[in-house]
């Protein structure tokens, strides 16, 4: 029996929904009969596969890396889902918009100069740290995304919902309260 | 007084002549999102949810300030209506910072709970992220900007209510705020009585009770309606 | 007051009148070019040559053709001139001219030669034009009631008073087939029935003076060059409906016309021509001036009476509308400066001679500021029904320096552009509906080949947004999204789904705002989409995140790549 090809990604969010999604308990193991898990932050993938059936994207587009991912992503995936109010509305990661332009450096600066108890000084690994977009931003400002699951973090019975609507060839609509931001 | 006879999405009704469409649906147990109008203080017309089609006139027509009239053919659920409600919610999410996930009222907010009944599950427009200030110069309340959909429910209850009138709108367009008195800090305010109908009336979490912490925040709707009952049918009932 | 004052007043002002009259411009244009200077040294040079018994210096209103400004005309009362007559005893048109000039133009009247450019009187700019309302534009010294009252003024408000009931009054109007100058073209007559017919003791007349249109200084040139028609206007008016209180709301970026409109209240009540009893009749009629802050949306009619009453100039619903219950709740007449000032010689010269001028449906004349890209810039009033070709090419001149006309704007942020295949349409308010533009309160603003119709609608969309009281959503946060949209595209930033997203929003917009502002600020981008799409669609770049077959296990299309049920390629899941 082919199962679903299915990935996980955390970019720029608290993996809280992935935790979330962990919360399935039991139901992960009627899950695992079912889905294939080839790329996730709970297994150990480096690289992302080609021809993923769908993949739920937790976190915002917040630095390079992310960027790079997503459209990496796009490109081997069928589905692509926004996965949790980061992916969704950039949410709590995008607070530093507010801040205007370049607020990447004042964000890093607060962070690792003023608030850095020893050895204050900016990251600065090329290659190895990605550097900030100058704005943050939820995954369809730059990519189609299929579908959307919000919530900080989705329980884990929407995300019940969400899987078992896919598994059974629905579409994944959540409705009602279950959109519920926040 | 006397009744008028019309239609609700397809449904017969009939209502008191003085009634707006919004009270009639109501009464017909219809309900017709809103988040500018509040029971108890004047319409305003402002977040043009409410809009609804009548049969032989082209404009909509803002359910709360209209007056039904006899033979009225009311739509109310129209996939135009419904498309540009949605529209209109994303507007409203995208122009403030909106971050549910870290606000008092989340659960008890009406522009979220708005949102996922008109099957919002994400926002098209690229969100503004405005700079906003916190006043949180008064003992007892706050004021976040940030959160404020610009409803005038606080100035409307602050006025017409409490007859403090210390809430005011200033700028305009995306730059209008809520401010207090002379647009200055809230707690230097010498006409706020503190007596929270403002926060009562909010529909999110741009005013709040101090000491409220994330989710927190229910409001006593009650209390203002059982002073606009009190004060309109003199009837006391707690 | 009675019609033998009127009369004596207007011999006196006769008799008195000097053989040579040179007219200098002092409306707001020319004054930016220092014409004040130029009538100073003019006096001056009259002065000095000993002429004073023989010429009169007069400061009069708009001369019209204000790109060529400081303008000076020359006039003579008899026969005989020392310089060639253009018409009648219209004398040669002076441009550009400065302080240094006013010797040499003196000197033509004694047979002197002058350096000074001359303009064609006879051109079709001049020519072509039929003024109603700038009839004493350029002509009468506002400053002056007597110079007014000369014109034939306050005569129309005396018959009324002596000769017509109000209802006979309406009738007349009703007739003329006169319709709002402010934009929307509502009858004016029927206007006024309305407010006439409500019952009330007390009822207000406004002038709605807040022009605020980019590029729009009608109503500024009638109340700078003849502020007395309004007045007249607005009191003819209020006797039809049974007003007694006026107010003209004219914003503050007007200084000129606000001095000019108290000194010539002050006038009028002097000469008993406002204020208790006039023309000794039963009638009373106030005006007093309301001056607004710098608020577009203050012209739309109900923010403007909240503004008239001190409040914060947000509009709100209508019904119940300002004839029912206006300013201060009272029934209120609200018309524009332009549909007043047609009201006076509506009266004086009959209905049925109004409603001879102009098309089946658009009555009469109207009055264009003649911008942009466009030789003579100007003010020119046009029977209705004219042509814009007529009007840009022949009375403006066409493009500078050889340029191509791509367009011509009415409407200002309300309205649209109208390209140039196009230029036949009559300007009337029905033909410029149906092109998507709206005759608006008179701005046309002209564009050449090298304006960027994209540039324009996001000029617009800048302004409206910058505008937009902030009250309903839409307009507040619609306008906001749509300039957001627009400069996406402009960046070439912007794909095929933006597009989308912005016409979206712009019948959304259109549809729910809850005033005019709101309704009418996607027409821009509307009519510049409906000519001009291609502009738009150049600035796109493709859609590359769009949804598209899954170019990696090759399934093939868009639908596949959405829809997770069992399909070729898709493993099938749990069966």
């Amino acid at each position: 029996m082919d199962r679903l090809r299915v990935s996980t990604v955390w970019l720029g969010g608290c993996a809280g929904c992935h935790m979330s999604f962990l919360d399935l308990d039991e139901v992960l193991i009627e899950l695992a009969a079912r889905i294939e898990l080839v790329y996730s932050p709970l297994i150990d993938v480096k690289e992302y596969p080609e021809n993923v059936d769908l993949c739920l994207v937790e976190g915002a587009v917040c630095n390079e890396d992310n960027l790079d991912m997503i459209h990496k992503i796009r490109a081997r995936t069928k589905v692509l889902v926004s996965f949790g109010d980061c992916a969704v509305t950039a949410n709590v990661p995008a607070i530093r918009n507010q801040l205007g332009l370049k607020n990447g450096e004042s964000v890093l600066q607060r962070a690792y100069v003023e608030g850095a108890q020893a050895m204050g000084g900016l990251p600065q690994e090329p290659g190895i740290v990605p550097a900030l977009l100058d704005r943050v931003m939820p995954v369809h400002e730059v990519v189609y995304v299929d579908y959307f699951v919000p919530g900080c973090p989705p329980p884990a019975d929407h995300i019940q919902a969400v899987m078992n609507q896919v598994l059974s060839g629905a579409e994944p609509r959540l409705q009602g309260a279950q959109l519920k931001f926040g | 007084m006397a009744a008028k006879t019309l239609t609700i999405d397809g449904k017969q009704i009939s209502a008191d002549e003085c009634a707006t469409i919004l009270e009639a649906a109501a009464d017909a147990g219809i309900t017709i999102p809103t988040l500018c109008h509040l029971e108890g203080v004047y319409d305003v017309g402002a977040c043009r949810l409410c809009l609804v089609e009548v049969t032989g006139i082209s404009k909509l027509l803002p359910a709360c300030t209209t007056k039904v009239a006899e033979g009225m053919e009311i739509r109310t659920d129209t996939e135009r209506l419904i498309r540009y409600r949605r529209m209109t919610l994303e507007l409203l999410l995208a122009e403030r910072n909106h971050v549910c996930a870290v606000c008092v009222a989340n659960g008890h907010c009406e522009l979220q709970t708005l949102a996922f009944n008109q099957g919002v599950d994400h926002v098209r427009y690229e969100y503004c992220f405005p700079k906003w200030e916190v006043d949180n110069s008064h003992a007892l309340f706050g004021m976040d900007h940030n959160r404020c959909l610009l409803c005038t429910r606080c100035v409307r209850v602050c006025w017409h209510i409490e007859g403090a009138g210390t809430k005011n709108v200033s700028g305009r367009g995306a730059k209008a705020r809520i401010i207090s008195d002379l647009n200055q800090p809230w707690g230097t305010s010498d006409t706020c009585t503190k007596c929270g109908k403002c926060v009562m009336a909010c529909p999110t979490g741009a005013l709040f009770y101090k000491g409220s912490t994330n989710s927190e925040m229910e409001r006593d709707r009650d209390k203002l309606e059982f002073i606009v009952t009190a004060r309109e049918k003199k009837q006391w009932i707690a | 007051m009675v019609i033998d004052d009127l009369t004596e007043i207007a011999d006196k002002e006769r008799a008195a009148r000097k053989r040579y009259t040179i007219r200098c411009c002092m409306a707001a244009g020319c004054m930016s070019s220092n014409s004040k200077g130029v009538k100073e040294a003019l006096e001056d040079a009259v002065n000095q040559a000993g002429l004073q018994q023989m010429v009169e210096v007069r400061g009069v209103g708009c001369m019209k053709l204000c790109c060529q400004g400081p303008l000076v005309q020359i006039d003579s009362a008899t026969a005989g001139a020392t310089f060639a007559l253009e018409s009648n005893e219209v004398g040669p048109l002076y441009q550009k001219v400065t302080p240094e000039d006013a010797n040499s133009l003196v000197s033509t009247l004694k047979g002197g030669q002058t350096p000074v450019q001359r303009g064609d009187p006879r051109h079709p700019f001049f020519s072509a034009q039929l003024s109603i309302v700038l009839a004493n534009s350029g002509f009468i010294d506002p400053e002056r009631i007597e110079s007014y009252i000369t014109a034939e003024g306050y005569q129309a408000l005396h018959d009324v008073l002596r000769e017509l009931t109000p209802k006979d009054l309406i009738e007349r109007i009703i007739k003329s087939g006169l319709r709002g100058r402010g934009g929307a073209g509502y009858p004016t007559g029927l206007k006024w029935a309305t407010v006439g017919k409500a019952a009330s003791q007390q009822k207000y007349v406004i002038c709605n003076a807040d022009e605020g249109d980019p590029g729009a200084f009608m109503d500024r040139s009638v109340l700078e060059s003849d502020p007395h028609s309004v007045l007249e206007g607005m009191a003819i008016a209020a006797y039809a409906v049974g007003a007694n209180q006026g107010f003209i709301y004219v914003r503050a970026e007007y200084p000129l016309a606000i001095a000019r409109l108290h000194a010539a209240i002050k006038q009028a009540k002097k000469y008993g021509l406002l204020g208790s009893g006039i023309f000794e009749s039963p009638f009373n009629f106030n005006i007093d001036l309301r001056i607004g802050a710098g608020a577009f949306v203050c012209g739309e009619e109900t923010a403007l009476m909240a503004s008239v009453e001190g409040k914060r100039g947000t509009p709100r619903p209508r019904p119940p509308f300002p004839a029912e219950s206006g300013l201060y709740n009272s029934p209120t007449l609200i018309n524009n400066v332009e549909t007043f000032a047609n009201v006076a010689p509506i009266v004086r010269k009959g209905a049925e001679w109004f409603a001879g001028i102009g098309t089946e449906k658009s009555k009469g004349t109207k009055v264009f500021a003649l911008a942009g890209k466009i030789t003579n810039t100007g003010l020119i009033e046009v029977p209705m029904g004219t042509a814009l070709r007529k009007i840009v090419e022949e009375m403006g001149g066409g493009a500078p320096d050889g340029g191509k006309i791509k367009a011509v704007q009415t409407g200002g942020p309300s309205g649209g552009c109208i390209p140039a295949e196009e230029l036949d349409t009559p300007v009337d308010y029905d033909s410029l509906t149906k092109l998507g533009s709206i005759m608006g309160s008179g701005g046309m603003i002209v564009m050449d080949e090298t304006t960027k119709m994209v540039d324009v609608a996001r000029f617009f969309m800048e302004f409206c947004m910058d505008e937009s009281c902030g009250k309903c959503v839409p307009c507040r946060a619609g306008t906001a999204q749509m300039h957001q949209l627009l400069n996406k595209i402009l960046a070439g930033n912007a794909t095929t789904r933006d597009l989308q997203k912005l016409e979206e929003l712009c019948y959304m917009v259109k549809n729910t705002s809850l005033c005019g502002l709101g309704q009418t600020a996607p027409n821009p981008v509307l009519s510049t989409l409906r000519f001009f799409r291609k502009e738009y669609t150049d600035l796109l770049m493709p859609d590359a995140f769009g949804p598209r077959p899954n170019a990696v296990n090759g399934t093939g299309h868009a639908a596949a790549g959405r829809n997770l049920a069992p399909t070729e390629g898709v493993p099938s899941s749990g069966k």
